[in-house]
């Protein structure tokens, strides 16, 4: 009996809840974020809190990108360096660094913008009381061991090389000759700071305060994010729309999906699986455009087995191995532009991209491929593992792609394999730990648009990201010698000549230059992706 | 003793009659030792088990023999995968990237130009094995400790229900990132030990419930009353009422190992290249099923042909062992 | 009956303390989360450190980390995910969507799949019986990725009939097609197990019984047949519960719904103790309390298994 009134209870339920979905489904589209002007656009939800010198990956970034304006902003199409809210940066030596702050810079709080603003945000982006994770941008002002010591706690509270001389003035000492470092500034975490950063951290995390064209109105961590446009922004490069609302999404191909329907009007990350379909979906609301991001094979140094004599032969006959263009054009429909060199197109050959620079070592030739792998000693342990890690990103597919583009150059159907390891945590681990035992996929986004950041922080002898701890003098030398150039044009050229060591010893085997995609709806024009693969939020147009 | 009447999981346990029931045993001893018992005794008088009624049955059944051969052919194609397919599944071009069917490649090429047929023949041995041994290991051991638990109930079932809850309780994805990610071995092995600890309990809480219905039943009973063991108990009397959800449940389950051994992989955690297995291969293509669904199709196809031949098995194993069909 | 409810309840002491320990010793086997919290480069050993010490990762994992933990989990305390925001935040979040979702799936397993069940196992090998099967069939053998992925295209592209993904709000009407795609390869146990059931109890003698007593066809069925089948059926679905609000993964990320899948999944690719511990925690205790009332239906169902 009572097992027949539950079931009666049940039918009752579903009626309701079919009436319901009746009802609601033929609601048509509300997507979500339409009011007047104001643009939709998909969102990853940040892993870090929202602080400029905590955010070390793109969802943040992009926040912190409509929030603030720093000393220095990268040009949306060039990428140059220009000046935001610097009046000027000078030097004579390229170590003393006077900044003069632009007067009539405000946050959107009303707090106005002053050199303190800078050098207390630097401050506490360095100190390591404060966990900030890209605390080592700072490593070049002088007394940053002080305030950020390799071990221990912190002697200073303050930055030795950073020095308010008036409202809008201040000094800056670095403790190494560095002549691009002006550039450096358009990085988010030199952001200026309010002081209720500081007076009150908690609700300032809660709903951060910039000074950029864009001011939040409402958070809610793990689901949106609305931006409204700050009216009172004093910059010249004002919000073109009413505001952003970022939306999260948990699955870049559901965004791609809800933007066919209507229900988004911006996807910044259109998933491979649909780059085929994006003509017949979108038309022509698809943009593709090159940006700072190379994608490489790095190697562990530290085993003998790749770091011995021969080994630089086997690695270019590696990269012969890999037909760049097929997996560009298949896997990754163009989205790819196959590299022959070890920096990126955006920084333009007045930055130091040098075309070609990688030469036959990077075309596909699978005799000479063979060849140079067998002069240098074969493969180690007759095999080559790519390690990468599950979890994020579709790097199977392209791991999978490169490796069978070297078995059959190679003619042995296991000469390489793909190794993934579960977590992208387990394999930065496995990769901290030197546990890699072959080549491993590498990625680099840059911070800035400089030739310095493709190649310091990735081959200098124990720099941040020289996760294969590859070493070379005659490198680390020429690194030295360009930093301390003071003119720009001869800086670059003395990189060049350090990436052609890299070229040489073919340190890592660059794959391919990554374009920033993006798809929209019909209500938006003017979309453009910055370098950064960042769309350009204030220039969109609603409607 | 207080506590027993109250006690669901010792209802009618083998000693929960008391005294009464003592006696009947002590009485029934003796009849248990007279030739030809009370059941399974053939219409000639000769006793023949039901076991062996069963596999009578099944060799008369046409849906067991039609399963039977998919599954030995099955089998075939997995000791000799080159005798139907030539080349190899690894040989893999590119510029042939989805494209659809043609000669030499009846089922066409999937997103990395691989040959889908040779593939889908390829895959058979790894998916088969998975499937059909993370069954059995999760039949076995579910149905052992699912049925104790259910049989004596009390203490034993209290503790075992309890662990079954533990494991429940750990989500498959942290298993595998953590089980799996120790092991080096590129086998299926790691892979069905890991399916076969965290499925297991799924199986024991269905035959439990389906032992503590099936012990109600007036032929235990009766049976217990003549003292038969409870060993005997459990084979003869329940486990024929018993056996028909873990059969169901079984059977579909191969199927959805066969796709987790795929997810795992996807994970980084499963089989990893230069293995073969549908289910990498439906998790692969499944992100293009707008542009090339038959790189998806045809090893679906194969799982599901696999699964439909073990649950007409299954089916047909369960109606042999229904007397009442007879 | 009573103390039989509040003997399980006791039990539930050691599985909660047990389980708890388990997972909390297999979040932290997996490796050092400050590494991927510090993304494509490395922290600093110095920032590295501060940070382990920040969430009490510079202590041993066994005791000291987990007794801190439960002594806090006991006022209520669940910890602070990565990110700076309160686990229990992120339940409060969480479960109601999942919960929802949960719920439309059972429903669907219930009417649908028992419906099913029942008119296959009543009439075998016919034409219904065979299709069901087929609908098994494919519902196995095609992932879920792709079914969801398709009705998502159909309905919500092509037909405009659902939104592609569910609001914030997730509502019941919006989780209509997500709960099928979540339900659906356990409406195919719940639809196989029901018709079995159905197809053995058909023959026996209580029934024959009742249709001799001139018992009207659907009195039998109701009544007595399917009384009688429920027991497996109940059983999976109880067990399904707990496995529904946990593995929803797939299907959460296909249709944007941030709930409990979704945040266990993230929690542990992150490595987050505290918020997988905190999830699975309550995953337990759902389990738990699912399995005992199971137990309880059992009762119902068949008046010969006694709670007394």
């Amino acid at each position: 009996m009572r097992g027949a009134r539950n079931a009666g209870w049940a039918a009752g339920a579903v009626a309701v809840a079919l009436a319901a979905a009746a009802c609601g489904g033929g609601g048509g589209s509300s997507g979500g974020g339409n009011a007047a002007g104001v643009l939709s656009s998909s969102w990853g939800d940040p892993q870090n809190p929202l602080e400029p010198a905590n955010t070390n990956e793109v969802q943040g970034g992009k926040v912190l990108d409509m929030v603030f304006r720093g000393l220095k902003r990268y040009d949306p199409k060039t990428g140059q360096a220009k000046d935001m809210l610097a009046e000027s940066i000078d030097t004579k030596d390229s170590q003393n660094f006077t900044v003069k702050v632009k007067d009539g810079w405000t946050f959107s709080n009303g707090e106005k913008v002053t050199a303190k603003s800078f050098v207390d945000a630097w401050t506490y982006g360095a100190s390591l009381k404060n966990n900030q994770k890209n605390a080592y941008f700072f490593g070049y002002i002088e007394g940053y061991g002080k305030v950020h010591p390799d071990s221990g706690s912190q002697s200073a509270d303050t930055l030795s090389g950073l020095k308010v001389v008036d409202d809008h003035t201040f000094t800056v000492k670095l403790n190494q000759k560095f002549s691009s470092f002006p550039d450096t500034l358009g990085y988010a975490a030199f952001d200026p700071l309010p002081r209720t950063f500081f007076t009150d951290h908690a609700a300032w995390l809660s709903k951060p305060v910039g000074n950029g064209p864009y001011a939040i109105e409402s958070y809610t961590k793990g689901s949106q994010m609305s931006l409204k446009k700050w009216d009172g922004y004093p910059g010249a490069d004002k919000a073109q729309n009413g505001g952003v609302t970022l939306k999260v999404y948990t699955d870049n191909n559901t965004a791609y999906t809800d933007l066919m329907a209507g229900n988004l009007d911006l996807v910044d990350d259109v998933p491979a699986a649909q780059l085929k379909n994006v003509k017949s979906d979108l038309g022509g609301r698809y943009i593709n455009t090159p940006a700072g991001i190379i994608q490489t094979l790095a190697f562990p140094y530290y085993d003998p087995a790749w770091n011995k004599a021969g080994s630089e032969k086997v690695r270019t006959g590696l990269s012969m191995a890999i037909d760049r263009k097929q997996i560009t054009d298949t896997i990754f429909q163009k989205t790819r532009t196959p590299a022959t060199d070890w920096t990126s197109p955006v920084l333009g050959t007045a930055g130091g991209f040098q075309d070609g620079l990688c030469g036959k070592a990077c075309d596909y030739d699978p005799t000479g491929a063979k060849k140079l792998i067998q002069e240098g000693g074969g493969l180690p342990g007759g095999q080559v593992k790519i390690t990468y890690n599950a979890d994020t990103g579709s790097h199977k597919e392209w791991i999978d792609a490169v490796c069978n583009s070297v078995n059959n150059a190679l003619g042995n159907e296991k000469a390489c394999v793909g190794n993934p390891v579960g977590t992208f945590a387990d394999f930065r681990n496995q990769i901290g730990q030197h546990k890699m035992s072959g080549p491993f996929r590498a990625g680099w986004q840059m911070d800035y648009p400089l030739i310095q950041n493709f190649l310091q922080p990735l081959y200098y002898t124990n720099a941040s990201s020289n996760d294969g701890k590859w070493s070379n003098k005659d490198f680390d030398q020429l690194v030295d010698q360009a930093n301390a150039e003071t003119d720009t044009a001869k800086a670059i050229s003395t990189f060049q000549k350090a990436e052609a060591v890299v070229r040489d010893n073919m340190a890592a085997i660059p794959l391919w230059y990554q374009n920033g995609s993006a798809g929209y709806s019909q209500r938006l024009s003017n979309v453009a992706l910055n370098p950064f693969s960042v769309p350009v939020y204030n220039e969109i147009k609603v409607g | 003793m207080s506590e027993r009447p109250y006690d669901p999981e010792r209802a009618i346990a083998p000693t929960g009659a008391g005294g009464a029931m003592d006696l009947a045993a002590s009485e029934a001893e003796t009849l248990e030792k007279t030739p030809g018992g009370p059941e399974g005794t053939g219409p000639a008088g000769k006793p023949r088990s039901l076991w062996s009624d069963a596999w009578r049955d099944l060799r008369r059944n046409p849906v067991f023999l039609i399963s039977a051969l998919v599954i030995l052919f099955l089998v075939f194609i997995s000791l000799w995968p080159s005798a139907i397919a030539s080349g190899s599944p690894l040989k893999c071009d590119l510029s042939k990237a989805q494209e659809g069917s043609q000669p030499g490649a009846p089922f066409g090429y999937d997103g990395q130009g691989c040959n889908v047929y040779t593939r889908t023949v390829y895959g058979a041995r790894t998916s088969v094995t998975v499937g059909v041994c993370a069954t059995l290991g999760v039949a076995v051991l579910g149905s052992a400790l699912g049925s104790l638990a259910g049989f004596f109930g009390g203490t034993s079932d209290s503790f075992l229900s309890r662990v079954t809850d533990i494991f429940f309780a750990i989500p498959v994805v942290l298993g595998g990132l953590v089980l799996l990610s120790v092991v080096t071995s590129n086998t299926v092995w790691p892979v069905i030990g890991f399916m076969v600890l965290l499925g297991w309990p799924q199986i024991a809480r269905i035959a439990r419930g389906s032992v503590i219905t099936a012990k109600q039943n007036d032929y235990v009973q009766a049976a217990r009353a003549l003292g038969a063991s409870n060993s005997r108990i459990l084979v003869r009397h329940i486990a024929p009422n018993a056996v028909a959800p873990v059969i169901v449940v079984a059977t579909i389950a191969l199927g959805t190992f066969i796709t987790l051994e795929a997810t795992l992989s996807y994970l980084g955690v499963g089989l990893k290249p230069p293995n073969v297995s549908w289910g990498i291969d439906i998790s692969a293509a499944s992100p293009y099923i707008r542009n090339a669904p038959h790189a998806l199709l045809w090893p679906s196809g194969a799982l599901a042909l696999t699964v439909l031949a073990f649950i007409m098995l299954g089916d047909a194993v369960r109606d042999a062992l229904d007397p009442k069909l007879r | 009956m009573g103390r039989y409810v509040v003997r399980r309840l006791l039990q539930m002491i050691p599985v909660f303390i047990g389980s708890t320990l388990l997972i909390f010793l297999m979040v932290n086997v997996m490796g050092d989360p400050i590494a991927g919290l510090c993304g494509e480069r490395a922290c600093d050993p110095a920032t590295a450190a501060q940070l382990e010490k920040e969430f009490g990762l510079d202590k041993p994992v066994f005791p000291q980390q987990y007794l801190t933990y439960m002594g806090h989990l006991f006022t209520g305390d669940f910890g602070t995910a990565f990110n700076g925001q309160p686990v229990t935040e992120l339940m409060a979040s969480a479960f109601p969507p999942t919960i929802r979702l949960t719920i439309v799936a059972i429903l669907f397993e219930i009417v649908i799949g028992i419906t099913l069940g029942v008119f296959s196992g009543l009439r075998r090998g016919r034409p219904l019986d065979t299709g069901v099967l087929l609908g098994t069939l494919v519902v196995i053998s095609v992932p879920t990725f792709v079914t969801g992925l398709l009705l998502q295209l159909l309905l919500g592209v092509q037909w405009h009939w659902i939104q592609p993904s569910v609001s914030p709000d997730a509502t019941f009407s919006e989780l209509i097609v997500p709960g099928l795609v979540l339900a659906a390869v356990s409406l195919a146990y719940v639809t196989r197990l029901t018709r079995t059931s159905v197809a053995e109890n058909k023959r026996s003698d209580y029934v024959r019984t009742a249709v001799a007593k001139g018992l009207p066809r659907r009195r039998v069925v109701t009544r007595h047949l399917l009384r009688n089948s429920l027991i497996p059926v109940v059983t999976f679905i109880g067990a399904d519960i707990g496995a529904l609000m946990g593995g929803a993964i797939l299907t959460e990320r296909i249709f944007n719904i941030h709930g409990v899948g979704y945040q266990l999944y993230q929690g542990i690719l992150r490595q987050n103790t505290q918020t997988v511990v905190g999830f699975v925690t309550i995953l337990v205790l759902v389990f738990l309390i699912a399995n005992l009332l199971v137990d309880l239906l059992y009762a119902v169902l068949d008046p010969r298994i006694r709670y007394v």
